[in-house]
């Protein structure tokens, strides 16, 4: 277990520094110099250099590399150009937007997804396996911030129990719960569709193996022989989708963040881009990457702990 | 055949008629800008209603259509044409330092947010189709390589290509002319399905202004058009978003009705 962990460990750190660098790459290759952006057209060409040494523009590339990459793993994410304060302490409070909203997306889409998913298996081929199936053909096929909108249009214009966007912070957490509501249902629609999907499909294949039939010569009823010995085998594969689906997360916020006016990362990115606010654009997709990579190496060691078989070497 | 396969044939199209009639002729002028007759519901006169500058919708679909489809098409033609052959010599040579190569920087693309990198490739090069079409054909790469790779491996095994290595034929000829074709079901399906992604990418970089450019109609920029308009007239809201979900419900039906009517194995229907 110990070396499949640090095998893992180590093609994650891999990654991490090869991201880091097309990142960097990336953005550095980006048309506009963010100093002249910053003092605006007429400014003077001695003003705009002195800008940039400030700034540490004038810096060689690698140098400049290894100081954020350093800066980073340190906790230092740099200063932003346009605001002065550090990308870290923008960082900290745009992620009190984000990240519960992924979560609450995340907590919906399992809770619609698993009794769903159970549901279809154990009517396959029924009505109301027909039922789910089809809803979660619609729910894939749905663009969120679609969906997003029309929640608006329903919830919060015509019906006027929600807000149709803005975040009023977590002073009041029951309002701030109330106005992640709508971007985390738009959010988790498209996820719970594919959730439900994979819930379904691995159930019925759990259910046709041979220690289910064992269950049911014992005497188990249909409906006990899946509660006690199906599900906990078909869940393996749906905790796998659930990893992978925190990145979806993650990029989906970015947009539904647009349709409800939320002050998140998302939000963060978009304005420093505009504002050619490289070293913030460049710290939050890191942040984002690293998020990501992280959560598929946690949910590799979970499925390695769950199913002994991969521990071993290939 | 299956009902939800012609549904899915005949929605997928109904949308590339739609675009290719789009050249020839619209019902309205997608130029033209008429502030009077702005936000009218539908009617006989417009089938679909009007926008805030009072252009036709149904004009605005169709030529829309034209966007999304070639967009999603070329990036779908972008992951094919590079990941395919990529697939392919990986397999061919089995644990070798292209195989390697290939598949190490398979595992790294799929680890980047897909939404986040494209966000990042539209707004640092500039918005429009072009980086759109780049931005999403890039992670249409790995997806075709590692199907195709995955794929190709079993039949390196098959005693039909030792046959031809037998009969002297390079690496690369038994690769295009006996795995490739025998490969062609599985992209097919994969193609469909990845058109259809490429489709909710390209409206979602378009609705956050990334995508093509005024005044090229496309679907995302209509809902984002729409956005403050949606109280005043849901329609202008509702018609764009119903074109995009169809066309994806369409080409998501198509995708699984042929993999079930290509794929013998799955012919007993589990979906």
């Amino acid at each position: 277990m110990l070396g499949y962990a640090l095998k893992r460990l180590t093609s994650l750190a891999v990654s991490l520094l090869v991201a880091s660098l097309v990142i960097f790459l990336v953005v550095e290759v980006a048309p506009g110099d963010p100093a002249s952006y910053m003092l605006g057209m007429n400014a003077q060409p001695d003003t705009v250099a002195a800008l940039r040494s400030e700034l540490g523009l004038d810096l060689p590339k690698w140098q400049r590399y290894l100081s954020w990459l350093g800066g980073m793993l340190s906790g230092d994410f740099g200063t932003s150009y346009t605001y002065r304060t550090p990308v870290a302490e923008m960082v900290a409070e745009r992620i009190t937007v984000s990240l519960p909203l992924a979560l609450y997306a995340l907590g919906l889409s399992t809770l619609i997804a698993l009794p769903a998913g159970i549901y279809a298996a154990a009517r396959r081929g029924k009505a109301g396996d027909a039922g789910v199936i089809g809803a979660t053909q619609l729910g894939i096929a749905i663009p969120n911030f679609w969906f997003a909108m029309l929640l608006v249009l329903l919830f919060a214009l015509k019906l006027r129990w929600f807000s149709a966007g803005g975040f009023p912070g977590w002073d009041d957490p029951l309002m701030a719960m109330k106005s992640l509501t709508l971007p985390a249902v738009a959010l988790a629609l498209p996820q719970a569709a594919i959730l439900a999907r994979v819930m379904r499909s691995s159930l019925i294949d759990i259910l046709s193996e041979d220690f289910i039939r064992t269950a049911r010569a014992k005497g188990l009823s249909r409906r006990q022989a899946l509660w006690r010995h199906g599900l906990r085998n078909a869940l393996i594969p749906v905790l796998t989708i659930l990893g992978l689906q925190f990145s979806f997360l993650l990029a989906g916020a970015i947009i539904i963040e647009q349709v409800f006016f939320l002050p998140g990362l998302g939000r963060l990115i978009f304005q420093s881009i505009t504002q050619r606010d490289l070293i913030v654009v460049e710290s939050v997709v890191m942040l984002l990457v690293f998020a990501v990579i992280a959560v598929n190496f946690l949910t590799d060691m979970a499925y390695a702990i769950a199913d002994p078989r991969l521990r071993r070497p290939r | 055949m299956k009902p939800s396969l012609i549904l899915g044939a005949l929605l997928t199209l109904t949308f590339i008629l739609a675009a290719l009639i789009s050249y020839l002729w619209t019902p309205g002028d997608v130029e033209a800008v008429n502030i009077a007759a702005r936000l009218q519901p539908p009617s006989a006169a417009h089938w679909l209603g009007t926008d805030h500058l009072g252009r036709d919708m149904l004009s605005m679909v169709m030529t829309g259509a034209r966007t999304s489809l070639a967009v999603a098409l070329v990036a779908v033609g972008l992951g094919m044409g590079l990941g395919v052959p990529l697939g392919l010599a990986a397999a061919a040579r089995q644990g070798g330092w292209l195989d390697e190569l290939v598949m190490r920087t398979n595992d790294l693309i799929f680890a980047f947010p897909s939404l986040v990198i494209a966000i990042l490739i539209t707004a640092i090069f500039g918005p429009g189709a072009l980086n759109a079409i780049l931005a999403i054909g890039i992670f249409n790469i790995p997806v075709f390589a590692r199907l195709t790779r995955g794929a190709a491996l079993s039949f390196w095994r098959r005693e039909f290509i030792l046959a031809a290595r037998v009969a002297g034929k390079g690496v690369p000829r038994i690769s295009a002319e006996h795995i490739l074709p025998n490969l062609a079901n599985l992209l097919i399906v994969q193609g469909t399905i990845q058109f259809s992604l490429g489709i909710l990418a390209e409206a979602g970089l378009s609705y956050v202004g990334l995508g093509a450019q005024p005044p090229v109609p496309s679907w995302g920029r209509m809902l984002a058009d729409a956005q403050t308009m949606v109280s005043l007239a849901p329609h202008v809201a509702i018609v764009p978003g119903l074109a995009i979900l169809l066309t994806v419900l369409g080409l998501n039906l198509l995708g699984d009705g042929l993999r079930d009517a290509l794929d013998p194995r799955l012919r007993p229907s589990r979906a």
